[in-house]
């Protein structure tokens, strides 16, 4: 299965990346932007039933790995068909 | 005092840790491989500077799983004393022994110059008595800037958690009295609440020589190896 981790900074964290992003976009005349804030994308192939069990393993990887709590915030989707 | 230098692949100052302690202070100071289990008859562990595996993921979130790491907590449990140093700074914020954590510099640059520290009264050997009001040392990080929630900042304050803090302000000009990375409270090193686990992102080690820009490291590392011969004591 494929599982797709969205890993992305908590909203009260200053995201100097994010700043930058939307400091380059305004340069470029894109009006109407009020923000933008920057992550990362990490995807897993897995083998694996869907299930509570698989749920919460990807959730403890993601917690003790894959983000950081005290500064970023995580959600995964699941494509079953692995595509 | 026998001091361990931890290595982690990446690791680049760790070297000069050693020789800071070892030929500049006279205390026998050793490398210890990441993949080691135990840290022998270590009496002081240091995780020193550099780009442990390359960064990848967030600074310092892979060298946490490291075997060695295990021993570190526990020797930090049993009341051992820890320094991290830049990205040693950064693998105890991971690991959970220090709170907050470490981002990009607010800049985006990579800084890597000499900057002015303001002694705080963090306790016992880290205080303006032992150290001095003011200690010029290097920097050199693209991800310093330390960020902590508001309950956590207060606690710190509270209890006497922060060790320096970048001495910013009223010297409009002088890159040097700037905070390089824009953390939060221009906070530069802390302590945890026990006392013996310590984290900063300047680099004592690389101000202890004649030919560096000052020799400020010195009365820094002095303190932890203070520390660390007072954790002794206690425990026999």
């Amino acid at each position: 299965m494929k599982v797709t981790v969205f890993v992305t900074p908590k909203k009260n964290v200053l995201d100097p990346q994010g700043a930058a992003v939307a400091h380059a976009m305004t340069s470029l005349g894109f009006k109407n932007l009020k923000s933008a804030r920057m992550g990362k994308v990490i995807e897993l192939e897995i083998d694996g039933v869907p299930g509570d069990e698989f749920n919460a393993a990807v959730d403890r990887i993601c917690e003790d790995l894959l983000s950081n709590p005290v500064i970023e915030d995580y959600r995964w989707t699941l494509d079953e068909a692995g595509r | 005092m026998k001091a361990a230098v931890i290595q982690f692949p990446g690791s680049n100052c760790d070297r000069d840790a050693v020789h800071a302690f070892d030929d500049v202070l006279g205390h026998p100071a050793r490398l210890v491989w990441h993949k080691e289990t135990s840290l022998g008859d270590a009496e002081l562990v240091v995780l020193p500077g550099g780009f442990s595996f390359g960064d990848y993921l967030r600074c310092g979130a892979i060298a946490r799983f490291s075997p060695i790491m295990a021993a570190v907590s526990e020797f930090a449990r049993r009341g051992g004393v820890v320094i991290g140093i830049c990205n040693g700074f950064q693998i105890l914020c991971e690991a959970g022994l220090l709170p907050g954590a470490l981002i990009r510099n607010e800049c985006l640059e990579f800084r890597c110059r000499t900057v002015v520290l303001r002694v705080e009264d963090a306790g016992p050997c880290f205080n303006r008595g032992d150290l001095g009001d003011t200690l010029r040392i290097p920097v050199a990080h693209g991800e310093g800037n330390y960020r902590i929630d508001g309950d956590g900042l207060a606690a710190l304050r509270r209890n006497g958690q922060i060790l320096f803090r970048y001495a910013s302000g009223g010297s409009a000009g002088d890159p040097a009295r700037e905070n390089p990375n824009g953390s939060i409270d221009d906070i530069a090193g802390i302590r945890n609440e026990q006392g013996n686990i310590f984290g900063m992102m300047p680099h004592p080690e690389r101000a202890v020589e004649s030919f560096h820009p000052s020799r400020d490291g010195i009365p820094v590392l002095k303190a932890v190896l203070r520390t660390a011969q007072d954790a002794a004591r206690v425990k026999v």
